[in-house]
């Protein structure tokens, strides 16, 4: 075929329309449309975003809509493509980039932590990186170590980034606009078992703060943090843990850096017991940061020690069961969470 | 070769030379810590190349960047002040020497990574190229980059794009104390740029006519919209590669060889033989400098340091973002 029908079959895959349901894939595509239509300094490149759609389907239709220079199929050259999304943002663009899976950006790093992240600061202010990298991980279906990872307590130690980690089509849809429409690099960590996820979505909405957390089950008993799929986990946990009478406040970090203590302290203070659920290791994880943060911003309000729950501390197995157990699941949850309210 | 050209050809690389000697003074009297990449022996390079380019052109360069960002135009108090720190500085006093920065005269700064410039180089050519803009991007590096791998993604994506960049190699054959051919399997730069079909030359780096006129011809083919170039300039740094280097692993024998073909004076020289300037020219140009770098040490040691540490990390302290776009 030539590139010619390939573009005319590419055409005719048209970008996602608004509904009052969505997946997640569909809400971060038309967040791509929105704003590729409202500011033609904004392009995406990536490893298979244009002819192909996006691995995920994220930019299927944007091709066909805005042409090469704005939809970029890059060659396999991770760490030059996202410099070069660095390179187009100091001089007015505001480059989105894909990188195919989080644990690609290894070769990355050296454009987001050498470069992204610091340009503001090292030309005295005069430099300003608009620089988008998305990017999914997580434990998906037995994609084995190389492929598996999450890689957020590693992205969310770099100063001069802002790391957000969406989870909903809503906040999708809107963290990636504000990401897009911020003036600093933005990390935007996306999951691969939740892009064919489907939640409710209204575009005329007013988007919460990029960095806020937000409240997904109210409860008296015990504030579970959590972001990604492990809000699933802990909404699950919560159900099965309502039976027997204790209510639990589930909490969506949402973003990483910064991370919204405000709205933990105050669920901490009403609960007095907190629990951490990460899918990313628990040593050095995003988990400590928090546990020790409570523990300078509400000691006096906590009944027990902050706890933790995260992946073990090992490579992610390829075997289905051994991977299962890797990673907290709902009854992890429910085990701690009855462990912490009895002592 | 007009006379005007010859001055400023002459003034930039007694400038650099006297500037350097300058950094290196105020390095040993505690004035700039970190580290100083210094120039000396490179000068035609800086001088030909960014003489021949256009003022819109933007300009990526690495951490020996010194005469990069004087030749480009960055007042050399402000580069000076940068180097001891001062909130005078052209990066704030928060880069140093090897990140210089001045976004109005689209200098993008001094990286200290081998290797960043590249990506860099392609990023900013390619916004140029998706809005039909006319400028080009000139890409400093070092021969001690060409093997990251980002000069060969960078390569390959800015021909593949047809991206209006001329590349420049700055061949001084060590990448610090590992001399070329203990490190590159195939030592004449220009050659790899046939991997990607680009269009590459070598020229001598220590002629500032030769340079500018290589330089001049290869901007014409990039700013045509024919696609990226690679120039090599076969070059030499008289000094180890930082002040913490003396250099050692160079023969004496080496070191006076290639001194014997001076750039600065070598050019000085041959502008009185071909009387393109006179002595009172000469004489002038000396002046000039002398004053400049000693105004410009003056002005360093007068301004007051940088003292805001959280300035700059975000846009403005970082909170929890309540754009609505």
């Amino acid at each position: 075929m030539s590139p010619r029908n390939h573009n005319d079959k590419a055409g005719s895959i048209a970008v996602a329309e608004a509904r009052p349901e969505l997946m997640v894939w569909e809400a971060l595509n038309i967040a791509h449309d929105h704003e590729m239509h409202n500011d033609d300094s904004v392009f995406l490149l990536g490893e298979d975003v244009g002819l192909y759609g996006g691995s995920y389907r994220v930019s299927q239709g944007l091709l066909a809509k805005y042409g090469e220079w704005r939809v970029r199929d890059t060659p396999i050259s991770e760490g030059s493509f996202t410099g070069l999304g660095v390179g187009a943002a100091l001089v007015g663009g505001r480059p989105i980039i894909e990188i195919m899976t989080v644990n690609f950006s290894l070769l990355a790093l050296d454009a987001i932590i050498n470069m992204a992240a610091k340009l503001r600061y090292m030309s005295g202010g005069q430099l300003q990186v608009p620089l988008v990298v998305r990017m999914p991980g997580g434990v998906a279906h037995q994609l084995a170590a190389q492929h598996s990872q999450r890689l957020e307590a590693m992205l969310m130690n770099v100063p001069g980034l802002r790391v957000v980690v969406p989870g909903t089509p809503q906040d999708s849809y809107w963290q990636l606009r504000q990401a897009v429409r911020a003036d600093d690099p933005v990390v935007v960590l996306e999951h691969e078992l939740l892009y064919f996820h489907k939640g409710p979505f209204d575009a005329d909405a007013s988007p919460p703060p990029m960095h806020g957390a937000a409240i997904r089950r109210h409860g008296k008993h015990l504030t579970v943090i959590a972001w990604h799929r492990m809000v699933e986990v802990a909404l699950e946990a919560a159900t099965r843990l309502a039976d027997d009478g204790i209510e639990m406040e589930v909490i969506d970090l949402r973003s990483l850096r910064p991370i919204d203590l405000p709205t933990l302290v105050v669920s901490v203070g009403r609960t007095g017991h907190a629990l951490v659920v990460e899918e990313d290791c628990r040593y050095g994880g995003v988990g400590a940061e928090i546990a020790a943060s409570l523990n300078e911003r509400c000691y006096d309000d906590l009944k027990q020690a902050v706890h933790r729950l995260g992946a073990a501390d090992a490579p992610t197995p390829y075997e289905a069961s051994l991977e299962a157990a890797s990673i907290p699941d709902a009854t992890a949850v429910v085990n701690a969470a009855r462990s912490i309210l009895r002592s | 070769m007009n006379r005007d050209l010859a001055r400023k050809f002459l003034f930039d690389m007694t400038l650099a030379r006297a500037f350097e000697q300058a950094s290196a003074e105020q390095y040993a009297q505690g004035n700039i810590g970190g580290f100083l990449h210094l120039y000396p022996g490179e000068e035609a390079v800086a001088v030909g190349i960014l003489r021949a380019a256009d003022p819109g052109d933007y300009v990526v360069s690495t951490y020996r960047e010194h005469v990069h960002a004087l030749v480009r135009g960055i007042p050399a108090r402000a580069v000076m002040a940068e180097l001891f720190g001062r909130a005078s500085g052209c990066s704030g006093g928060y880069g140093g020497s090897m990140h210089l920065f001045d976004l109005e005269r689209r200098f993008l700064g001094g990286y200290a990574i081998v290797g960043e410039t590249f990506p860099v180089a392609i990023g900013a050519a390619y916004w140029l190229r998706m809005r039909e803009e006319s400028e080009a991007v000139v890409c400093f590096f070092g021969d001690g980059a060409v093997n990251q791998g980002t000069f060969h993604e960078s390569l390959n994506m800015a021909a593949l794009w047809k991206l209006p960049v001329l590349f420049v190699c700055e061949n001084n054959r060590y990448q610090i104390g590992t001399e070329i051919h203990r490190h590159s399997a195939v030592t004449e730069v220009y050659k790899r740029a046939c991997a990607y079909g680009m269009d590459a030359e070598r020229v001598d780096g220590m002629d500032v006519v030769a340079v500018y006129q290589a330089a001049e011809a290869a901007l014409r083919h990039v700013h045509a919209g024919n696609g990226p170039y690679l120039l090599e300039c076969e070059t030499y740094r008289y000094r180890g590669h930082s002040m913490a280097d003396s250099g050692a692993y160079r023969s004496e024998m080496e070191l006076a060889q290639e001194r014997g073909h001076d750039p600065v004076s070598g050019f000085r020289e041959r502008a009185q033989s071909e009387s393109w300037l006179d002595e009172r020219a000469l004489q002038q140009i000396d002046a000039e400098v002398e004053e400049t770098v000693a105004d410009a040490v003056r002005f360093a040691q007068e301004s007051a340091p940088q003292d805001e540490l959280l300035a700059n990390v975000y846009r403005a302290p970082i909170d929890l973002y309540k754009g609505r776009p």
